[in-house]
């Protein structure tokens, strides 16, 4: 079966982001970016599906600048087949219209299965894979930490709030991963120079229908609130004391 | 301003969480209906009609609603958001595999996990990992939203006289099924509603030690346990103890960390409790910056005295 994979291009987790002085968003000048670490799993999920002979071709997905091919290619790297990069405005797209361009894909490309990450770790929205699933009419495997393929089904162990629940889901079925689905390999540098030479199609929202934009506006974007600095307690005594009597926790 | 409450419930008791979104719900201001759909769970909607501020409750009561599959509840959502102005449910593992497709059904964005109502239409979220708070105007004729139940301050459980209504509707989209669930079971207070909360990190060594520093503890303290990632993915303890980004997000009163240094995506899921200790040997590590109290110290000696002292 074909595999789907979206990618999305983020601030590397690593790095600590700081908000623009003119409260417009984040600062993202000179920040390394990286594929969003959930999206890293779901092309790892693929590629271990493929390895399985499970699935046979893994078509990526990226929805962004220009610069989204980088991390197409780290894909690729890691064993994608070809990609395609719908070049567009970040600050345009919200979720949905993220999962409209990703229906209009998979209508094109017909996959049994739409891997996504749980979330992107710039906008925590947690939203795509959902929406998509509606759009398509298509089961949601979410928060996925095992999947299983058999035939034309879809067994998801999904991680929920009380601890875990496997759900079953004809195909296409889209999953969307969490933490623990596995840990994604690193690329081998034959592996990096292999995949600049396979296909990459760039495309535009408006080949699949899509033009408008979010109708989620934000306002303003601002740092936390500070936290007051804190003072290192010498004992467990004074650690004992504070509690009870500066801070009444206990 | 007319709000739909999405229940959070496991078909015999209604979730706390539920009680923060109808917090939230009332800052909007405006009509507020709680859905309840499961199965078997008319006790479910019967404690539903007495929370405060609850004008109506739905009762979707059918068997394709028993595990309440994303597929088969959004539906029924989407189907009864006609006159509803907003639709509301917590920022749980359930509401968020829920309402998203609830809001592409019905062709609306969607906001995840608001902190604050600055008006009916504009909130506040945190993006980034809590690194920054976006402040966000809808401008969709539905709002649709999940709410940070550590945010709000729950309203009162009893009190309340809605009346319940059954919704003969019944959506089963038939695409997914459910096989089974493993449940952790817990003597211990709920994680996300918890006073106080006793977390250990990588620094325990393992799950025997997590076990056998940190529950007296936590015994002593009547505090929930939670786990930084590194310790959840080394196998010490289940992943639905996993505090922070991708985890469960917590606020209690006093949040001690006990072997945590304090990862970006930890921060997040903890540093707005009221009082963060740290008890950490390495004197560098980042969650001292954000502790109110930190003692530089061998957790396994530590710890134990600091049951003692209690």
């Amino acid at each position: 079966m074909k595999a789907l994979v979206a990618v999305k291009r983020v601030v590397d987790a690593n790095v600590k982001v700081r908000v623009k002085p003119d409260n417009s968003g984040v600062d993202l000048t000179n920040v390394k970016m990286s594929i969003n670490p959930f999206d890293e799993i779901a092309v790892e999920e693929a590629v271990r599906l493929k390895e399985k002979g499970t699935v046979s071709e893994i078509v990526v997905v990226s929805i962004g600048p220009k610069e989204a091919q980088e991390q197409i290619r780290s894909a690729m790297a890691l064993g994608a087949d070809r990609g395609i990069l719908v070049e567009a405005d970040d600050n345009q797209l919200g979720a949905l219209e993220v999962a409209k361009i990703l229906k209009g894909i998979v209508e094109q490309e017909q996959p049994q299965l739409i891997l996504l990450g749980k979330q992107a770790i710039d906008d925590d929205s947690n939203q795509v894979g959902q929406m998509l699933g509606a759009l398509l009419g298509a089961g949601q495997g979410t928060f996925a930490s095992v999947v299983n393929v058999t035939g034309d089904k879809v067994q998801v162990t999904r991680e929920v709030d009380g601890g875990l629940q496997t759900v079953e889901l004809n195909t296409p079925a889209i999953i969307t991963t969490d933490l623990r689905l596995n840990e994604p390999r690193y690329a081998a540098l034959p592996n990096i120079m292999k995949a600049r030479k396979k296909p990459l199609d760039t495309k535009t929202p408006a080949d699949f229908g899509v033009t408008t934009t979010t109708k989620l506006k934000t306002v303003k974007v601002e740092p936390p609130a500070e936290r007051k600095a804190g003072v290192q307690v010498k004992s467990v005594d004074e650690l004992v004391d504070k509690l009870k009597n500066e801070a009444k926790v206990i | 301003m007319s709000i739909l409450v999405l229940a959070e419930h496991d078909n015999k008791t209604l979730n706390g969480a539920t009680l923060n979104v109808v917090a939230a719900a009332q800052k909007i201001g405006g009509d507020i209906t709680i859905l309840v759909a499961g199965s078997g769970a008319q006790a479910v909607a019967d404690a539903a009609a007495k929370v405060a501020g609850v004008s109506k409750v739905l009762l979707a009561d059918n068997a394709v609603y028993a595990q309440q599959l994303a597929e088969n509840v959004a539906g029924l959502i989407a189907d009864l958001a006609k006159g509803y102005t907003h639709i509301l449910g917590a920022s749980t593992s359930n509401g968020k595999n829920i309402l998203p497709r609830a809001a592409a059904l019905l062709d609306v964005s969607m906001i995840t996990d608001i902190i604050a109502v600055e008006g009916p239409k504009t909130f506040k979220r945190p993006i980034y990992a809590g690194n920054a708070i976006a402040t966000v105007q809808s401008e969709e004729s539905i709002v649709v939203a999940t709410v940070r139940g550590t945010a709000f301050d729950p309203v009162a459980a009893e009190g309340g006289s809605a009346t319940v209504e059954a919704v003969a509707e019944v959506k089963d989209a038939a695409i997914s099924k459910f096989i089974s669930e493993e449940i952790v079971k817990s003597e211990r207070p709920e994680l996300t509603a918890a006073r106080i909360v006793v977390s250990g990190g990588r620094g325990v060594g393992s799950g025997e030690n997590y076990h056998k520093v940190l529950d007296p503890l936590a015994d002593k303290l009547g505090a929930a346990q939670g786990a930084s990632r590194a310790a959840v993915d080394a196998g010490f303890v289940p992943n639905d103890m996993q505090v922070g980004q991708t985890g469960k997000i917590v606020a209690p009163d006093l949040y001690i960390a006990v072997g945590i240094s304090g990862a970006i995506q930890h921060l997040a899921g903890m540093k707005d409790s009221k009082v963060i200790v740290a008890i950490n040997k390495d004197e560098e590590a980042p969650i001292n910056a954000v502790a109110d109290y930190w003692l530089v110290g061998d957790l396994n000696t530590v710890v134990p005295e600091l049951v003692s002292k209690l």
